[in-house]
């Protein structure tokens, strides 16, 4: 029994301490911090082959050439189950024990702005396709995102609705637990206030990640009177809310965010959502050009039009790869490679993505349009106007 | 002299692990799962002390971690670092190094006075009715954390990392796994003492037989009260080590399946085993990482390795004795005062 | 803020429509408390993996109305029409559903009974039989979220200005329904009579000839039929299924179990409505997330002064 326990205890310490030790081959990691299962699985999953098929393209021609050597890539998925405790532990674990160059991701600010925190001080930089919130990046050197704020993208809606509807009167109704909604719906009520006046916004209703029912919330906003709810939210509440406005006989319009451009988002809602319009940042439909090449190449491959979250991560990562070119040569001490392409970021003008060129502010964000959309009577997303800063 | 064995050992084997963190021999990867480590031994046995001596059935353990967790966290922003939500630092940044254990001292006090929640609902009920209410226990802490919207609320807390910087500022040494080191073993010394007191005795006749002992005069309320607290301060203090490890906290952290994770490491060593709960704590932390490769099957495996557990040892792995009770040679090294009382 | 909507508790139309909200959202409490009242009330043993039958028997209903309406290779030589296909999903769920129950009885309690383990011991059982049930979900059907499909027409009615549609009727009425049916059961069978003989005295019950495991088995299958009719009533009425619905909704079912008064069928049924109401009409005039916490410390006061719960009987123990 002693020497059964003896060995036992010997054979888990080897273990342990022979997993960080990994081959170096001559391969650039980078890791990808998102949300394979939890709430919003398709998020990731797009991110997922997205990227993937970055990889096979870029690896199948050979690599990555930085200075005079050619790299293969290696991306190491991490899943955060759409939960911020999860997301800081998977960040850590990228950063220390897989020894990434840089950590893409995650997509939801709500796991965006603690991982951004853990990478900074880590000093290893980090690249948010999808989260929109501002706090992810301010005053962290090492973070930058591929996509718009929330500070531009709340006066968007609210103007949006003003314009489309004639709105004066709106319904706010979104998740206080989580940092997306609550910063894009507090933008949206100071944009909307600032048109029409305080108290313009006459239901500014909450409730908690996870809930299911929203009957007392929405017969608040019924009675309410207003002319639009504005929700925020994801894919995977879109429906539950749609429906149960609709039952308690909200016939008006709803406005959503760019959270709500998920590929499942039809496959949940039906026919509920047909004529709601959101912003977001990319159509499919109509698109020319780089853009329509890789809706084609994603289309074919995985059999359904991608959303923006994979044309984001498409971009971030094709980002990250041009910094990684820019510093023209990896000497192998990890912290000094991590500084080299975090500088580079900073220097990146005029990158031409496949949702619009990018130049990154000192903050860290790119200056990007926004695309309003709408919810065809087919239940497709349709191009409706654009609108830029 | 002789009485002070173990103590080195233990000095010897955390000076051992430092010198290999300063030379670079452990990444930081392995310096994390070490850190945990130690965390999840302080609340192991915190446990074991209510749920094995005591023969409790508390089920809301991760609820004084939070408490703890929190005060520690936004008293060492708040004073020690200039942070967006609360201003410039009170106190110069390089006094956090004699002001950590003070601040952890009042982050174990705050969970200590939440026991008491706990505590005086067993005065009346036993079984599954405390089961119940330590189970509200824990989601009222983390409902009320939540519903505090100044310190982010369901959005977490940050900004222990700017404190650990501010400890390194002065020496660049890992601090954190030094505090972690002393508090872990000062928390199992604590607890050993404790069970070999005259509370440990009455702890163990609560457990037994509640009536008689209080038949023989000995003041059940008083040791309920006691244990609970110690169990739950204790408890506190390791949420206040997790905070500044991970440096990050959210009450998404504190839920029903953390306390679950820790009643799992109880049961696994044995409950009324403090070395069995030593080793459970190591061991399941070796063993949430080993299985990381698994993913999602990870927590189908566990819980399926649990219950087979449960079928055929169901006592854990060292039932209610003590490792000095296994092997026999270790009691002549290490306890030499005689039997295990 | 706070003013205004005090003024719009005294509108009486929003008072009923929050009543009707409160008795829908209740009655999924309700029904999925019963499950943890009768293994309770026979076993003494609280079945923490009955929010996660719950969660199977929405999937199993989600795979069975999908299979009726013909989105899988195979088709039925009729087509039903969608109603019909309802009432066949709801008693076929039930039933399976049923199967799970006694099966997750047979292979993970009954051997603990055998060997006379601690109660303890089973408990820890029953949660780590949980957390397989809702991982293995998981890591079986993949992370993406099912859409229940619309089989019920969901009309909504108005009257005046209360809004319902009969998806919300249909839910409070079955809830009714079964009610009485269980209190028929209890009182008026042979089956639920012995039942009730065991939560008075196990010991004495197989003295009489009464097969104890029999017994348990029909309760576990009732407790789990009751959680599927559950759990195909809120994927109608919530169609996002996810493989984790089942846990936090099983932990408040529970709470209201316990403040009902565990053991009890009236008390399953108050509590889940009592909890239904607390929470609605909090989310109504509160902050959402302020819900939590009021349930929780109702509950730890009310286990304070009657520990019990409302139509609990106090066990004696003899030393």
């Amino acid at each position: 029994m002693r020497r059964s326990v003896l060995t036992m205890a010997l054979v888990v310490l080897v273990t342990v301490f022979s997993s960080p030790f990994s081959w170096s081959a001559e391969t650039i990691k980078v890791g990808f911090d998102i949300p394979l299962t939890g709430d919003i699985p398709q998020v990731g999953e797009s991110s997922k082959y997205a990227a993937e098929m970055l990889k096979e393209q870029i690896n199948g021609a050979g690599g990555v050439s930085v200075g005079d050597k050619t790299y293969q890539l290696e991306f190491i998925y991490e899943d955060n189950e759409s939960k911020a405790e999860s997301a800081t532990a998977a960040a850590l674990k990228l950063i220390t024990q897989d020894q990434v160059l840089a950590v893409i991701g995650p997509q939801a600010s709500k796991q965006a702005v603690p991982a951004g925190e853990i990478c900074n001080s880590f000093k290893t930089p980090m690249i948010s396709p999808w989260s929109t919130n501002p706090q992810t990046t301010l005053d962290r050197p090492y973070v930058f995102r591929a996509c718009f704020l929330d500070p531009f993208q709340g006066p968007v809606a609210a103007n949006f609705v003003t314009q489309e509807f004639g709105a004066k009167k709106a319904a706010v109704l979104y998740d206080i637990a989580s940092d997306y909604p609550k910063g894009l719906a507090e933008y949206f009520k100071a944009a909307f206030e600032k048109i029409h006046g305080p108290g313009s916004v006459v239901a500014f209703e909450t409730f908690t990640t996870k809930d299911r029912d929203f009957s007392a919330q929405l017969t608040n906003i019924v009675k309410s009177g207003a002319d639009i709810l504005f929700l925020p939210q994801y894919y995977d509440e879109v429906p539950l809310v749609v429906k149960q406005a609709q039952e308690l006989g909200w016939k008006k319009p709803i406005m959503g965010s760019d959270s709500w451009g998920s590929a499942e988002l039809m496959k949940l809602c039906g026919e509920a959502c047909y004529g709601y319009f959101f912003s977001t940042h990319y159509a499919a439909a109509g698109a020319e050009g780089a853009t329509k090449e890789f809706i084609d190449q994603y289309n074919s491959k995985y059999g359904y039009v991608p959303d923006d979250v994979a044309a984001l991560t498409w971009d971030a990562t094709r980002l990250l790869l041009d910094a990684i070119k820019n510093t023209n040569g990896l000497t192998g001490n990890i912290e000094k490679d991590r500084d080299a392409i975090k500088d580079q970021l900073g220097k990146i003008k005029d990158f031409e993505g496949i949702t619009g060129k990018m130049t990154f502010t000192p903050e860290g964000d790119p200056t990007k349009c926004a695309v309003i959309v709408k919810i065809s009577d087919k239940g497709e997303f349709e191009f409706f106007k654009s609108v830029c800063p | 002299m002789r009485r002070f064995v173990p103590h080195l050992l233990y000095a010897l084997l955390c000076l051992l692990i430092l010198v290999a963190v300063e030379s670079n021999l452990l990444n930081a990867y392995l310096q994390l799962i070490i850190m945990f480590m130690g965390v999840n031994i302080i609340l192991s046995t915190s446990l074991n002390l209510v749920n094995g001596y005591m023969g409790e059935f508390s089920v809301g353990h991760a609820g004084f971690m939070a408490v703890g967790a929190y005060i520690t966290s936004v008293l060492n922003v708040w004073l020690f670092t200039s942070d967006r939500v609360f201003g410039a630092a009170v106190l110069p940044p390089s006094s956090v190094l004699y002001l950590f254990p003070v601040t952890l001292l009042m982050g174990g006090i705050g969970a200590a006075l939440v026991g008491l929640l706990v505590a005086v609902p067993s005065f009346k009920t036993r079984g599954d009715y405390l089961a119940i209410i330590t189970l509200a226990v824990n989601y009222i802490v983390k409902s009320s954390i939540e519903n505090i919207q100044g310190i982010g609320g369901a959005r977490g807390f940050m900004g222990m990392r700017s404190v650990v910087n501010a400890m390194q500022a002065i020496a660049d040494i890992p601090w954190i796994m030094i505090w972690v080191f002393a508090v872990t073993g000062l928390s199992v010394w604590i607890i050993y003492r404790f069970v070999n007191s005259t509370y440990g005795k009455g702890v163990v006749a609560i457990r037994d037989d509640e009536i008689a002992a209080e038949i023989m005069s000995v003041d059940t309320r008083r040791i309920k009260m006691t244990a609970f607290m110690l169990s739950s301060g204790l408890a506190g203090v390791a949420g206040g080590l997790f905070a500044h490890i991970l440096g990050y906290i959210n009450p998404g952290t504190f839920t029903i399946m953390k306390s679950t994770e820790i009643m799992v490491m109880v049961y696994l060593g044995g409950m009324g085993s403090l070395s069995g709960s030593v080793l459970s704590a190591i061991g399941f932390t070796v063993i949430l990482e080993l299985f990381r490769p698994l993913q999602v099957a990870k927590w189908v495996v566990i819980p399926l390795l649990l219950i087979l557990l449960m079928l055929f040892r169901p006592e854990g792995l060292l039932g209610n004795r003590e490792l000095t009770d296994v092997f026999p040679r270790l009691r002549r090294m290490l306890a030499p005062q005689g039997r295990r009382a | 803020m706070w003013c205004r909507q005090w003024e719009v508790v005294l509108n009486f139309e929003m008072l009923i429509q929050n009543l009707l909200n409160a008795l829908q959202w209740g009655s999924f409490y309700a029904l999925i408390a019963l499950g943890y009242t009768l293994v309770y009330g026979v076993l003494l043993l609280i079945n923490f993996a009955h929010g996660d039958i719950f969660m199977v028997g929405a999937y199993i209903g989600f795979f069975l109305a999908t299979l009726f309406l013909g989105q899988y290779a195979f088709a039925l030589p009729f087509a039903l029409p969608p109603p019909m296909i309802f009432v066949v999903t709801l008693l076929l769920t039930m039933v399976l559903t049923a199967f799970a129950g006694v099966t997750l009885e047979r292979v993970a309690y009954r051997p603990l009974r055998r060997k006379g383990a601690n109660r303890l011991y089973v408990v820890i059982t029953a949660l780590m039989c949980g957390l397989i049930l809702e991982n293995g979900n998981l890591a079986l059907l993949g992370a993406s979220r099912r859409n229940f499909p619309q089989l019920l027409s969901n009309t909504v009615y108005s009257i005046g200005e209360i809004t319902f549609s009969d998806v919300k009727i249909l839910v409070i009425l079955t809830t009714i329904g079964v009610f009485l049916l269980l209190e028929a059961i209890v009182r008026k069978t042979k089956l639920g009579m012995a039942m009730r003989a065991i939560s008075y005295d196990r010991m004495a019950v197989p003295l009489m000839g009464i097969p104890v495991d029999t017994v348990i088995v029909f309760t576990f299958a009732l407790g789990s039929a009751m959680a599927a009719l559950a759990g195909v009533l809120f994927a109608t009425a919530y169609p996002v299924l996810e493989p984790y619905m089942g846990a936090l909704v099983g932990w408040k079912a529970f709470i209201a179990a316990v403040i009902g008064g565990i053991g009890e069928i009236r008390g399953a049924f108050a509590g889940g409505f009592l909890l239904g109401f607390v929470e609605i009409f909090v989310a109504a005039f509160f902050p959402s997330t302020l819900r939590d916490l009021i349930a929780f410390s109702i509950l730890l006061v009310f286990l304070s002064i009657r520990p019990t719960g409302i139509f609990g009987v106090a066990r004696a123990t003899k030393i």
